[in-house]
């Protein structure tokens, strides 16, 4: 290789000196105005060493991330400072010099590798395409080392992993795969981009385990960018925190996580806990799911096996499992949109028609939904006003003065003022976005919401104003939830009695202390020793003390 | 070649038969609807009614239609299309070489038009929204929008009177030396050229530009990828179901609607002869025409959903 040897071990490799990036917006209604979306930003890393960027959305981790690659993403332009990789300045060389840079000195990992990988070519070609491109080594050479990469990175069959088209790999493969593809043109910088965040939090473990080993193996520097301080301090040397752009604390991950300077940094180290008291179970439930069988393909793909689960009036049921395990699922059967093959749904007392279509428009009403992505939940071209204002036309008639006051009602319950029933989705926040579903949701007066994870497109800190807007909901409204969630803090937060699901089946159901008390069975133990925890070295003393592996690895 | 990919192949063919028949119920239909028969056509307006009905009985024009429909699909099948009204001529044998010269000016424009008006959508998306760009899709839009009975005449001034490159009527006749044959479409051939040029670029353009904001897109930039090496190599392949798709219908446009250029010169395509029978209210070749016409764009677009359900990895490589 025609690199630069290694002077020292404690060389050098990236010094990011003032950066600024901007970007032109162009709001609805309003001429384009420019602004600063990293604004004097000052980062040093060592050969060999990981710097995790932390913060939350919009905080600038990913543009600082690309910027040692002199990439801005979709239209973001580098105006101040110099990054200097190599001892050499990248942004004062043009597009040549970049591309030499790129996929030979420092490559790149996505958070989403099911998006990243191009779906028409196989991996093997993808996985080797940068180190062909600079010419760092002959195809055999290349594809000898992919091989062991996969190997390193534990992926299933090695030698003939390579062959299979991206489709056919599931997402915790790829983002390995990922992995391998970075390190393949052996890089000196890997800039990690939330690498793990789009996985299950049992898939996670795994692949923040091998990523951290080949790190260590290859001596290979990395930028670490995350919204999770419990990941990063499992893998990172330093932690830098980022607020709007802007540095808020540099440090050691120790001195970061164990004594923060800073408040911001110190309410992102607070482990997020909402006092909850459980309620229990209280006469008839006013929601019973009866030995459901559902499934996929006219009876082929079997998604859900006999489930039963009991909601009580102003109460909260969380079903918790991992992708694939049928949680959502098991809403499409209750809200009729998918209708079970065996089994009945007693709402009230009275059984629901199987079928969307046959239920009565109260039935409809007494049961509504909050989504994931709030966004797509919404019309973009419909204001805030007239998206909360539909349920009341539709379920109750309501039109004009009266409709209007009930909406500005609505926005008092969700915190947000009437001001904004004017406003179109897209200058809301992702945070405020959801308080409009939520309040979509209450306008039909309904005794059960069913949350579709409903706080996971959300940063730590929004998602917690959510839950407690939820949890205060509840005790005005007496509405029972039943919220479907990957994240085992959320459950203790918000529940009252849950549901564990894996492979469409409930391994574990009852009231949450029960539910919370060891002995845990293999799968309810899993999914609980995966949280990671704030602490140093609780990746190697989670992955040591497991019961089983996760599913699909 | 796996089996869910061979099932959606059947399943496009045997829709594609489906819709032929269809499309020849239709054109029988059609031509009942229409007043007067064949035996009226055949004997003129001064026909007695004995003689009428004398013919009638003779061609099987009073059974019921669909036995007539029958007769005439059954012949179709095995290739005897009728009787030419006008000339007494076999249709199926006039057909036969027209069908050909049709075929082969549509190959050669297909030939120059498709590498040409892909290999200009891949340059404008490498310099999209630049000064390349604005002047191919604005060259593109020209040369669509002038109704090719204007560039035809354009060119027949211009290339054949002027500077006399290429002849102005395209005669071909059996046992041409290609080198002549090619010589002789020449002015054809960019004529449709330039009709079906802008539309495929454009879509091409478009195709490939939809591509580009996908994520993989960024990380062959993160490689270090050149631009034309990321659309050729990267964006390219997931583009090719919607080019396929717009190439198909041109080439279909290629073969249907070559009228009025092969009228302009003179060339003895189906186009010359379809409008000839339609002045002289020839109905079995109108309708011999029309079927084969419905044939070609049938196959075609038969064609580009295979290439479509082919080209998409997630069936050829099912899980």
């Amino acid at each position: 290789m025609a690199k630069a040897p290694l002077k020292s071990k404690d060389d050098l490799l990236l010094d990011i000196r003032n950066l600024r990036i901007e970007a032109t917006i162009y709001p609805p209604g309003e001429l384009p105005k420019n602004i600063t979306i990293v604004d004097d930003v000052s980062v040093k890393l060592e050969r060999g060493k990981v710097l995790g960027l932390i913060g939350e959305s919009g905080a600038g981790k990913s543009t600082i991330g690309l910027s040692s690659m002199g990439y801005g993403r979709g239209g973001v332009r580098i105006t101040g400072g110099e990054v200097l990789l190599n001892g050499r300045d990248i942004l004062k060389g043009g597009a040549k010099v970049l591309r030499q840079i790129r996929g030979r000195e420092v490559c790149y990992v996505a958070q989403s590798a099911a998006a990243a990988f191009n779906p028409a070519i196989k991996l093997m070609d993808q996985v080797i395409e940068a180190a062909l491109l600079h010419k760092i080594c002959t195809k055999a050479e290349a594809e000898k080392r992919a091989v062991g990469l996969f190997k390193k990175l534990g992926l299933p069959n090695p030698e003939t992993f390579g062959q299979r088209f991206p489709h056919q790999v599931s997402g915790g493969q790829l983002q390995r795969a990922m992995t391998a593809m970075a390190l393949c043109s052996e890089p000196d910088l890997i800039v990690f981009d939330e690498p793990t965040t789009a996985l299950d939090v049992t898939t996670q473990i795994d692949v923040l385990a091998s990523i951290k080993d080949a790190i260590r193996d290859t001596n290979v520097a990395a930028l670490y960018i995350t919204h999770d301080l419990a990941v990063v301090a499992q893998v990172a040397d330093d932690i830098i925190v980022l607020r709007n752009g802007k540095p808020v604390e540099y440090g050691d991950t120790r001195q970061i996580i164990k004594e923060p300077r800073q408040q911001y940094t110190n309410q992102l180290v607070s482990v997020h806990h909402i006092p909850h008291e459980q309620n229990n179970p209280t006469g008839t439930p006013i929601l019973s799911v009866r030995n459901i069988t559902a499934a996929y393909g006219g009876g082929l793909v079997k998604v859900l096996k006999n489930v039963s689960v009991d909601i009580h009036l102003g109460q909260t049921l969380a079903v918790v499992g991992e992708s694939g395990s049928g949680k959502s699922t098991l809403a499409r059967v209750i809200t009729g949109l998918l209708p079970p093959m065996e089994g009945s749904i007693i709402f009230e007392g009275r059984t629901l028609s199987p079928r969307l279509a046959n239920r009565t428009r109260d039935d409809l009403r007494e049961l509504q939904m909050i989504y994931q992505m709030a966004d797509t939940a919404m019309n973009p071209r419909q204001t805030v006003g007239t998206i909360i204002g539909r349920p009341l036309e539709f379920y109750f008639g309501m039109r004009g003065k009266e409709r209007d006051r009930r909406v500005a009602e609505l926005l008092e319950k969700i915190e947000m003022g009437k001001g904004f029933a004017d406003r179109y989705p897209a200058e809301l926040s992702g945070g405020q976005k959801q308080r409009v579903c939520i309040a979509r949701a209450l306008a039909a007066k309904p005794k059960l919401i069913i949350c579709d994870e409903v706080t996971s497109a959300l940063d730590p800190l929004v998602a917690d104003g959510i839950l407690k807007l939820l949890l205060n909901l509840q005790k005005d409204e007496n509405v029972a939830y039943l919220f479907i969630t990957h994240d085992l803090a959320t459950v203790k937060s918000i529940s009252d009695s849950i549901a564990v699901m894996y492979r469409g089946e409930v391994v574990r159901y009852g009231p949450k202390s029960d539910v919370l008390q060891p002995p845990f069975d293999d799968y309810t133990d899993l999914l609980l020793s995966s949280v990671p925890e704030m602490e140093l070295g609780w990746l190697e003393a989670a992955m040591k003390t497991r019961k089983m592996a996760s599913a699909g690895n | 070649m796996s089996t869910p990919v061979l099932k959606l192949v059947a399943q496009r063919i045997a829709m594609g038969i489906l819709l032929l028949l269809a499309v020849s119920v239709l054109i029988f239909a059609g031509t009942q609807i229409l007043p007067g028969d064949v035996a009226q056509s055949i004997l003129g307006q001064s026909a007695t009614p004995q003689a009428l009905e004398n013919l009638r009985r003779d061609m099987g024009l009073n059974d019921p239609a669909y036995i007539r429909y029958l007769h005439w699909l059954g012949g179709i099948l095995t290739g005897d299309l009728g009787t030419a009204l006008s000339s007494g001529q076999d249709i199926a044998s006039s057909l036969k070489g027209r069908l050909w010269n049709t075929l082969f000016l549509a190959f050669w424009a297909a030939i120059v038009s498709i590498p040409l008006a892909i290999g200009l959508g891949l340059l404008a998306v490498r310099y999209r929204n630049g000064f390349v760009d604005k002047l191919i899709s604005g060259l593109g839009l020209a040369s669509t929008s002038l109704p090719e009975f204007f560039t035809g005449y354009l060119l027949i001034y211009f290339v054949a009177v002027r500077l006399q490159w290429f002849p102005s009527v395209s005669t071909v006749y059996e046992g041409m030396p290609l080198g002549e044959r090619l010589s002789a479409i020449a002015l054809p051939v960019t004529v449709l050229t330039l009709v079906v040029l802008a539309h495929m670029m454009r879509m091409t353009r478009a195709a490939i530009l939809n591509v580009m904001q996908s994520a993989y897109i960024e990380t062959a930039e993160l490689k270090g990828l050149s631009p034309l090496q990321i659309i050729t190599r990267h964006a390219f392949p997931n583009a090719i179901a919607p080019i396929v798709n717009v190439v198909m219908l041109n080439l279909a446009f290629l073969v249907v609607g070559v009228v009025v250029v092969e009228v302009i010169f003179v060339y003895p395509g189906m186009g010359q002869y379809l409008v000839d029978h339609v002045a002289k209210r020839d109905v079995p070749v109108v309708q011999a025409c029309g079927l084969i016409f419905a044939a070609v764009y049938v196959s075609l677009n038969i064609i580009a959903d295979i290439v479509a359900i082919v080209s998409n990895p997630r069936l050829r490589h099912p899980k």
